[in-house]
């Protein structure tokens, strides 16, 4: 049975780090806004992604024509739904005011945020991924954005010349 | 500012200053995943050896104890007609 799996398993290996080399980049953007972290210094994101990626893997015979990128932003998004109410309880407060971007913004509200806007997924999507209903879903991003464009209103003057980076 | 414009602006505070990308990411996932589907591997297969097990026991049991046959009567009938 180990000398059948083995070419199998390689063969899996190399598509895991073909997806790795593609998607570790733009799957870690997404874990770092998530936790607010630095970018520079993101331990917890790095975790989270090392977490989901090593979920995707062990589940990757199982994919069935799924996109791997799916699968692994499903898990980054509920692992960090999990965590994020055993870590700061269920009001979502930060203790410690991290030092990303998204750092004013309660967890759920970053994470309903960066799965609509960064991520692009679509509004029923959403819901359906964290449990939630659709409105709830629009009324927490439209209050994300506006606390993230209104407060931020004087650096979003400087960001906004950068905006060319925009993908 | 208007609707489009507000999430236009929050796509671009979101999409600045991309993360680099650790070198040891990688390994470090792949370590975890093979750790993690050993460990599937090895309770799948306890599941089925108990289950197995407990398959092979009530044969067993049922093979000796024979509940299905009816336990000899505990009283005499009444004996008639002699």
């Amino acid at each position: 049975m180990r000398e059948r799996q083995a070419p199998h398993g390689t063969h899996r290996d190399r598509e895991f780090e073909a997806f790795v080399a593609g998607a570790a980049g733009r799957l870690l953007h997404t874990a770092t806004l998530l936790t607010a972290e630095d970018p520079q210094h993101n331990p917890g994101a790095c975790r989270l992604l090392t977490l989901a990626l090593a979920e995707t893997y062990a589940g990757w015979d199982r994919l069935r024509g799924d996109d791997p990128y799916d699968r692994t932003r499903q898990c980054l998004a509920g692992r960090f739904a999990r965590e994020a109410w055993h870590r700061y309880g269920p009001l979502g407060r930060t203790r410690r005011r991290p030092p990303g971007v998204l750092a004013a913004l309660a967890p759920h509200e970053r994470l309903v945020l960066v799965l609509r806007l960064h991520e692009g997924v679509a509004e029923e999507q959403t819901a359906a991924l964290l449990g939630l209903p659709a409105e709830r879903v629009r009324v927490l991003c439209d209050r994300a954005v506006s606390r993230l464009t209104h407060p931020a209103r004087r650096p979003a003057a400087a960001v906004g010349g950068s905006g060319a980076v925009a993908s | 500012m208007n609707r489009a414009e507000q999430e236009a602006a929050a796509r671009r505070i979101l999409a600045q200053d991309p993360p680099p990308v650790p070198a040891g990411l990688y390994a470090d996932a792949l370590r975890r995943g093979t750790r993690m589907l050993r460990r599937r591997t090895l309770a799948r297969r306890a599941l089925w050896l108990l289950l197995l097990a407990a398959a092979v026991a009530f044969t067993v049991w049922a093979l000796t104890v024979r509940p299905w046959v009816q336990p000899p009567s505990q009283t005499t009938p009444p004996v008639t007609g002699w």
